[in-house]
């Protein structure tokens, strides 16, 4: 199986987000990234899937900072092949990330695609869905498993409640993935180093894009704390303290 | 564009989910004829306490459970024909499946995340419920609602009219619907606890889960989690509270370094009694929690387990 991952960066919401000077959008000059936790999981998933039962996996992200670092990553994991996106601006929206993936993609015989479920900023959808549509191939999202059989692979979907649905699907596809059978595996510094060196990192057009968000953003602001907890301060023991008294008088 | 207000209805395993009524007592609010779009196979009664102006039902055996191409593909079937001002879809595992192929095939602008919708400005909920984002839409488009936006109750009603609608060529799916699977009745059902101890990634390592199972053990409590304890496998996903997970609704519940994404909300936010540990004051949890405090969990949570 040809499996194409695409991967992405996004702010790390550890950090303090701070909104830019329009209030239209965050304050990325001092911003941390890190790739997608969704897109780490789509990668293992595809890793184990190619383990199991051979194949190739291909990491494909769009132009941006520090892009190449987690595509080598990519390729230090186990991806066979790494491609970056040239010619896509700045912060676009994920239609037009789809339809730019799409027209790359598409030239590439894959036989599934599967990216991180969702990321943190999906304002105009999750890029999944939107891709298989642009390449009008089939999707599921929201897939905790998938093996051979069937007509092609058996897709476990999840619902809410622990519910699961099987799904019984051909390829080409389009998988979102909530969580890989396995937890994300890591890679020492050195070996990404390594794959630096030894690894082509391949580009591609993003070619003619022609679709927007359909909406644009008139202002970004934090939500108003319900402002409803009430705050216990001092030290731990005094926090602890406090906290029992209200335990043992509410259970 | 017809005056329509196409709300489309989630149901799984005969029971209508409650974001479909949410959506519901929104459109009701807004301006336009409700219509609840129903999919299903024997289905039509799902519909009995509907507050809409109309439902249209489309029946078909493929529709039966849902399934993504069969049911991305009638609905974007019944859009097109129609041209509603506005679609509202769950944001859910379900709704993610139909949002996008509306917007790409019926060329609709998409807004996700959805919390409120306003004179044609849709409010998000992004960054992990950080940050709210407002968007500007002009003429029709499809909102993705997050469930607990709006109260069901406004949704439910009964009476309207049901007007049948014939599914589109279903024939040589290629996404087939097998089968429901439902979870193992694991060692523990925290839905039934009076108080649980719930951990979040602030836990740092599943080493450092016997913390906050000593005091949970002391507190003759259930551990529970968010979300990424489970994907990491330090717990079960019977542990589990959140929107894929269980809603819980306990006298006390105690979030120990959980931020409080939405999608974690939705599973305890009508707790009796909410308190928070968290080192950052920025959490969303603080939002929803009755005490919180930004003392740092492995200095608190010990502390607690020997005072009670």
């Amino acid at each position: 199986m040809n499996i194409i991952v695409p991967i992405k960066r996004v702010p790390d919401l550890v950090e303090e987000l701070e909104i830019d000077s329009s209030g239209t959008d965050l304050d990325r000059e001092w911003l941390k990234f890190k790739v997608n936790e969704f897109d780490d999981h789509a990668l293992e998933e595809a890793l184990l899937y190619k383990e199991a039962n051979g194949g190739t996996v291909t990491a494909i992200a769009l132009d941006g900072d520090d892009v190449e670092k987690a595509l080598y990553a990519a390729a230090a994991k186990g991806a066979d092949k790494v491609v970056v996106v040239k010619g896509l601006d700045g912060n676009v929206s994920n239609h037009e990330a789809a339809k730019a993936f799409a027209n790359v993609i598409g030239g590439m015989g894959a036989d599934m695609i599967f990216t991180g479920v969702q990321s943190v900023e999906d304002r105009d959808g999750q890029l999944g869905p939107l891709l298989a549509h642009y390449m009008g191939i089939s999707h599921i999202s929201v897939v905790t498993g998938v093996a051979p059989g069937g007509g092609g692979v058996i897709v476990t979907k999840e619902y809410g409640g622990g519910v699961v649905a099987e799904f019984d699907a051909q390829t080409p596809i389009v998988l979102g993935i909530q969580a890989a059978q396995e937890t994300p595996r890591y890679v020492p510094v050195a070996k990404v180093r390594r794959a630096m060196r030894s690894t082509d990192l391949e580009e591609a057009a993003a070619g003619d894009i022609g679709v927007s968000a359909g909406s644009t953003v008139s202002r970004m602001f934090k939500p108003e704390g319900g402002g409803s907890a009430e705050m216990i301060n001092g030290s731990a023991d005094d926090v602890a303290s406090k906290l029992a008294e209200i335990i043992k008088s509410k259970s | 564009m017809s005056n329509n207000i196409f709300v489309i209805v989630e149901h799984l395993n005969g029971k209508v989910e409650d974001i479909t009524y949410e959506m519901l007592g929104k459109a009701k609010e807004m301006d336009g004829d409700v219509v609840a779009v129903l999919l299903g196979s024997g289905a039509k009664d799902l519909a009995g306490d509907f507050a809409a102006d109309k439902v249209i039902y489309v029946d078909h055996a493929e529709l039966a459970s849902f399934s993504p191409e069969a049911y991305c593909k009638t609905i974007t079937a019944l859009v097109s024909a129609d041209a509603p001002k506005a679609v509202l879809i769950g944001n859910t595992s379900q709704g993610m499946d139909i949002a996008a192929g509306v917007s790409v095939h019926c060329g609709l602008p998409l807004v996700a995340y959805a919390s409120d919708i306003e004179d044609g400005k849709i409010t998000s909920q992004l960054y992990g419920g950080k940050m709210s984002v407002e968007s500007d839409v002009e003429g029709s488009y499809i909102a993705s609602i997050l469930a607990g936006s709006f109260p069901a109750d406004a949704g439910k009603g009964g009476g309207a009219a049901i007007e049948d609608a014939a599914a589109p060529d279903l024939s040589g799916l290629k996404v087939k619907f097998k089968q429901l699977i439902e979870p193992e009745g694991g060692d523990v059902d925290i839905t039934q606890h009076d108080v649980l101890v719930s951990v979040g990634r602030g836990i740092q390592n599943e080493d450092n889960l016997e913390i906050v199972q000593a005091l949970a053990d002391k507190l003759g409590a259930a551990l529970s989690c968010s979300r990424p304890i489970v994907d990491s496998k330090w717990l079960g996903k019977t542990r589990q509270v959140g929107k894929s997970g269980l809603k819980v609704k306990p006298k006390v519940y105690i979030a120990v370094g959980i931020s409080g994404a939405p999608e974690h909300i939705e599973g305890m936010k009508d707790a009796d009694c909410i308190i928070a540990i968290n080192t950052d004051e920025n959490a969303p949890i603080f939002d929803y929690a009755h005490y919180g405090t930004t003392e740092d969990l492995f200095d608190v949570v010990p502390a607690l387990t020997d005072k009670l």
